[in-house]
């Protein structure tokens, strides 16, 4: 057993990776959420509350700005989870009817983080309210009110059908090409091929392009399941939504091309996709643990995660709506992630033919 | 004048600081058989690749139906015919797919695929097969398929590599009334074998050793130079100086 590497480094590695990614990664606690606070009072109550959210260590005050565009366009941008405003005249709503509101807007197209970090804003301002009880008698009421923003009955849907389809659609690409051409490679078809005046360029193409309608075919099966049967809306274009999946499908592909040019076997094919693949598209593709939690190394890994990206961009134009001009970036990765996967799997090809 | 269709001057592989294939010359002529021997990792597969325009050569010379392997590796692929001895149809398509299949990457139309197809059926009486997957037809008929199909497009030149791996003697035979039939078209068949009995069938061998061809010549002058009853003594005889084995 000690000859043999492999084993060993999976015996031993398994636990000590699980342990650390269960640990300190995948948690759904949260800490250090970017916050936006909206303080149109500025008087002593309100101050107070807000040095309470600035010592817990579930929070980080982003920026303090006031008014409710900004706040929206924070939102929109993806920059903060949660907001929380406080009205004019809060202490003194406070003090004279006894009871006072705020608002705190929360970013519900993750419900599971909406709901956490709300119920860390309210146990913020109970325990505030518990302060003041025991200095007066009156029973002073802070009333929160919660507004979950793209998806206010907390629906799971929203934040699952992203995810599916991206977990859907790489599955599909990354492993059902490497594994088709790699077999074609075992099989020795792939020789034949090679040796016929058909171009390797064409052969490579050709192997792409069932795995294309297949994934457009599931994309539309996975909408028309989502919109009809989980009231799943699609608040923004649908045109940019195709398009934008065509473009994850052809970066799912490209790396399913690079994974054959580097394996011989379908086995070694399908273990890299599963593994290299499967595993960090859902620990790290952002739907299952939020990425913001993880430490600085982990949210640096999660960047090569095409997933990630198309989640945020699939979220962004189904739940918030959004145009073009907010996940250019984003798309920008994932045609970037395409090229170079292109570029090396034809070198890698042209390299095996030499 | 034997017409010549593949000729090398000093064709030379390397990977590396291994010379997989080393300043090999020799010239094929139309219509011929010419046996491609030597031992696993003799380098016979390597040249195999360079003259079929898989693999770039290190440095030499080769020329393979008029043109030259490493200025037109394009052009030759559509003047040859290649058959590994991995077997090479598509198993999960029927006898005709494949067919169609093949004659269409070899760019022939539809209307000489469709002639092809029923001539290529007659010839080798497979009417009540051609539905059937490839996968569920007996290995001998695959390989006669395989290579039909090979030169479905009429080439200058069939490669043929290992194409009677394990199959018993008789249809190992039958193979090779094909390859005559083949020869007969002429169409030049080069081709690549562990069983030296079969090397006998061949108009002319050549026998490769440590990458070098160390013998060339019909079967009878081989065994007259070495002074040997069968090709299996030749054989042994010149193997017994190899320096490289099969890893």
């Amino acid at each position: 057993m000690f000859r043999d590497r492999k084993t060993l480094l999976l015996l031993f590695g398994m636990p000590i990776v699980q342990i650390l990614l269960f640990g300190f990664a995948l948690t759904n606690e949260i800490k250090n959420s970017k916050i936006v606070i909206a303080d149109f009072a500025k008087d002593i109550a309100s101050q107070e509350i807000i040095g309470k959210i600035e010592a817990s260590k579930n929070f980080n005050i982003e920026k303090s700005i006031l008014s409710s565009q900004e706040i929206e366009a924070a939102f929109k941008k993806g920059e903060i989870k949660i907001a929380i405003v406080f009205p004019n005249n809060f202490n003194y709503d406070l003090r004279h009817s006894n009871k006072a509101q705020i608002q705190v807007i929360a970013d519900a197209s993750d419900p599971n983080t909406a709901t956490t970090l709300t119920n860390y804003i309210t146990s913020i301002v109970n325990d505030y309210q518990q302060d003041i009880w025991k200095t007066s008698k009156v029973p002073y009421r802070i009333m929160p009110e919660l507004r979950m923003l793209y998806n206010p009955d907390l629906k799971g849907a929203p934040n699952f059908v992203p995810g599916v389809m991206a977990m859907v659609l790489l599955l599909v690409c990354v492993m059902m090409t490497s594994i088709s051409i790699v077999r074609e490679k075992e099989l020795g078809t792939m020789e034949v091929l090679l040796v016929s005046p058909f171009k390797p360029f064409l052969v490579i193409v050709s192997k792409m392009i069932p795995y294309l309608f297949i994934s457009l075919l599931n994309l539309v099966i996975i909408l028309v399941l989502s919109v009809f049967l989980l009231e799943m809306p699609i608040r923004g274009s649908l045109i940019l939504l195709v398009a934008e999946s065509t473009l994850f499908i052809i970066t799912a592909l490209s790396l399913g091309l690079f994974i054959s040019t580097v394996t011989d076997t379908q086995q070694a094919a399908m273990s890299i996709s599963m593994l290299g693949m499967m595993l960090p598209t859902i620990l790290l593709g952002g739907y299952m643990f939020p990425i913001e939690n993880m430490p600085i190394a982990l949210q640096v890994v999660s960047n090569i995660v095409p997933a990630k990206w198309f989640y945020i961009i699939v979220k962004a134009i189904m739940l918030k709506g959004l145009g073009f001009s907010y996940i250019w970036k984003e798309t920008l990765v994932l045609a970037g992630m395409a090229m170079l996967f292109l570029l090396i799997s034809l070198r890698n090809f042209k390299i095996r033919l030499a | 004048m034997k017409e010549t269709v593949i000729k090398t001057e000093n064709l030379t592989k390397r990977f590396g600081d291994f010379v997989a294939v080393d300043a090999i010359s020799f010239e094929v002529y139309k219509g011929e058989i010419f046996g491609f021997l030597g031992a696993n990792g003799a380098g016979k597969t390597t040249a195999m690749r360079m003259l079929s325009g898989l693999s770039k050569p290190t440095s030499g010379k080769a020329i393979v139906a008029g043109l030259d392997v490493f200025t037109q590796p394009e052009e030759i692929k559509k003047n040859i015919g290649y058959m590994s001895q991995r077997f090479s149809l598509y198993e999960d398509l029927t006898v005709i797919e494949n067919i169609k299949f093949f004659g269409g990457i070899y760019g022939l139309s539809d209307k000489q695929i469709k002639q092809k197809s029923e001539e290529l059926i007659e010839q080798l009486q497979f009417q009540n097969e051609i539905k059937k997957l490839v996968h569920d037809i007996p290995l001998g008929w695959k390989q006669k398929l395989a290579l039909s199909v090979a030169i479905l497009h009429e080439p200058k030149v069939v490669f043929l590599d290992e194409p009677t791996g394990g199959v018993d003697p008789a249809t190992r035979k039958q193979f090779w009334e094909m390859i005559y039939q083949t020869a007969d078209k002429g169409i030049t068949v080069f081709v690549t074998t562990h069983y030296l009995d079969e090397a006998e069938y061949c108009n002319r061998i050549s026998i490769m050793v440590d990458g070098r061809i160390d013998a060339l010549g019909t079967p009878r002058e081989l065994k007259e130079k070495f002074s040997a009853t069968s090709m299996d003594e030749v054989f042994y005889k010149l193997a017994r100086g190899a320096k490289r084995s099969d890893n």
